[in-house]
């Protein structure tokens, strides 16, 4: 008989809810940062939390999508500020900031516009991948680039201020109170993508599809499965999703700058590492990318009330990462 | 080229393939015929051509010129799911399943079925339930006992029972021939031993199979006819009965002619089912 030592077994578990091991430190450092300042769990405080989540937060999902197949994409932060510039200008009817001939459409339009430019961005970089065979790193640099600079060309590097912009554009960062809990409409809108997104992956044969290719795309092809299209898929629906935080931002930020945080990529990537999906593809759940966001910001809010620095934010953020990495290869390693 | 094929018409065949990778000629006009309910050994060395045209039938590769037919019906495969189509299943030497999915999802992958009603049809939800309640008794129907837990991921098995799982996803559908390409190449004696069990199984059940080996004495052991590739084309088909495993090795190498008439192109075996 095969005797399993503890650690086996723990490596077992983990390997079974990948989820498990964020999950942990998530509760960990919400303890920890209890004990170093009581304000840290008052609703006031959770509420601002989950406030300061939701754009990273949202932006994962495509970024847990994208990273299942074994890609990655650089390209997602630079994609949704062009695509909130692109709702912004076009819905804003004051002269003064008509950069667009088109300006001054319905706001509905526009958000639908905005998000439709997300898409085209996605699935620019879904065809680049699969039509001509290029990495995903090497491809989603380059349009990091391309979409930076075409916000700047494009919209003359102006930040729209807030009350230039129509209230439909703003609405999901407007909040509602549940008990003393301040939430945003956006945060909402994200857990229900969470919950969408999630029962697509878990349920659909597109879903599986997609950890098939990421897991080994030689077995998913020659089981019948079109890797190229479940790719190109995956980048365009994607986009779709940074539309969709373009207009979080919006409301977020309550402008739309083109100097939104640009280490927005490396943060989605960090909550889709740290929530336990593998960057090698084909493993990992979008509940533990949510629990991965969170972690970002748990640290960061808990860190600055402990009353230390920005930089150790930086600093824990980066050894999570890595010790997520090291995790995920020992876990990876696990035998029946 | 025509053999005396009796009654029995092959289930599987080539006539005349050639395909060549650039100036390298991989196959110069090679023969295979499969027949109902039989398990036919294709040995050669390595350059033979035996991989080329295994390729061929299992529609990663288009064969150049040459006709192939399955049943009678002349047929042409552009890819692996087109072949699959005809009923002509391949369990690659890599095995082609997916680690991270558990087994059920390992036998339904690519071919998927949705719930029936109203989450089926607009929610698209996959029917896992039903997927793995099938897959279970496809694997009791085959035979296989090795694998007990059906939403037990892939990777947590053992070599033997990754074959078995890729071996059962090509023959729980309703497929006619199976080919195998180096089933027994990763595994040790008693895995290898159970792999070999199986293909018999699968040939009494009435299904044809193709075994591509290094292994003479597992192909002496499982094979009804011994196809020998060489140099691009079909050198020779002995059964373990007429040749010895030192002839085959010979007529592998050139070593050894067989005449036309010493061969073994008919088939050995009827079964019982389809007579």
């Amino acid at each position: 008989m095969e005797r399993r030592t503890t650690l086996q077994k723990i490596q077992g578990v983990l390997h079974k809810y990948p989820y498990l091991s964020p999950l942990i430190v998530l509760v960990v450092a919400v303890i920890v940062f209890y004990f170093l300042n009581n304000r840290f769990l008052l609703p006031a405080n959770l509420s601002f939390i989950t406030q300061q989540t939701v754009i990273v937060g949202t932006l994962a999902i495509a970024q847990t999508l994208v990273i299942l197949t074994a890609g990655i994409d650089l390209s997602i932060g630079a994609i949704m500020i062009f695509s909130q510039m692109v709702m912004a200008n076009l819905a804003v009817s004051t002269t003064a900031s008509n950069v667009l001939p088109i300006a001054g459409q319905n706001p509905i339009v526009a958000i639908a516009l905005g998000i439709l430019a997300g898409m085209l961005a996605g699935a620019l970089n879904g065809l680049l991948i699969v039509r001509f065979n290029l990495p995903p790193f090497i491809v989603t640099l380059g349009t990091l680039s391309i979409w930076t600079a075409l916000t700047l060309i494009l919209f003359k590097a102006r930040t729209i201020q807030g009350p230039e912009i129509p209230d439909a554009l703003k609405w999901l960062g407007s909040t509602f109170k549940i008990g003393e809990f301040q939430l945003l409409y956006g945060v909402i809108l994200m857990l229900v993508m969470y919950v969408i997104f999630g029962y697509i992956l878990r349920n659909t044969a597109w879903g599986l599809h997609i950890y098939a290719v990421g897991d080994d795309p030689n077995a998913a092809e020659l089981s019948g499965i079109s890797t190229k299209r479940v790719i190109f898929s995956v980048y365009l629906v994607s986009g779709l999703i940074i539309g969709i935080a373009g207009w979080v931002t919006i409301g977020r930020v309550g402008s739309a700058s083109p100097n939104v945080d640009p280490l927005l990529n490396l943060d989605t990537i960090t909550a889709v590492v740290i929530g336990g999906t593998s960057l090698f593809g084909g493993r990992g759940t979008l509940i533990g990318t949510l629990i991965g966001a969170f972690i970002i910001t748990v640290v960061e809010n808990g860190l600055s009330l402990a009353g230390l620095d920005q930089a150790y934010r930086v600093l824990a953020v980066g050894i999570l990462v890595i010790l997520a990495v090291a995790v995920d290869q020992w876990i990876r390693k696990v035998k029946a | 080229m025509t053999t005396s094929t009796g009654t029995v018409a092959p289930v599987l065949q080539g006539v005349n393939l050639v395909k060549t990778f650039g100036r390298v000629v991989g196959l110069d006009g090679a023969n295979l015929e499969l027949y109902p309910g039989e398990v036919l050994a294709v040995v050669g060395d390595n350059g033979a051509g035996k991989s080329t045209l295994i390729k061929c039938f299992s529609g990663a590769h288009t064969p150049d010129a040459g006709e192939m037919f399955v049943l009678g019906e002349q047929v042409e495969f552009k890819s692996t799911s087109e072949a699959r189509r005809h009923g002509v299943e391949t369990v690659f030497q890599t095995l082609a399943v997916a680690p991270a999915l558990d087994i059920a999802s390992n036998l339904y992958l690519g071919r998927e079925e949705r719930k029936a009603g109203f989450m089926g049809k607009v929610f698209r939800t996959l029917d896992k339930k039903g997927m793995r309640r099938e897959s279970a008794q496809h694997l009791k129907n085959l035979g296989i006992t090795t694998l007990q837990n059906i939403t037990q991921p892939v990777e947590t098995l053992s070599g033997g029972q990754r074959q078995a799982v890729a071996v059962a996803r090509c023959a729980a559908f309703g497929s006619k021939v199976i080919i195998l390409d180096e089933p027994t190449a990763a595994l040790g004696v008693n895995e290898s031993a159970r792999v070999l069990k199986m293909i018999q199984d699968l040939r009494d059940r009435g299904l044809s199979v193709i075994l591509i080996s290094h292994n003479m004495p597992q192909v002496f052991e499982v094979a009804d006819r011994i196809h020998v590739a060489r140099l691009g084309k079909r050198a020779a088909v002995v059964t373990p009965q007429s040749h010895s495993m030192n002839d085959v090795v010979a007529i592998m190498t050139g070593a050894m002619k067989v005449p036309e008439e010493e061969q073994q192109l008919a088939p050995v075996r009827v079964p019982a089912a389809s007579a």
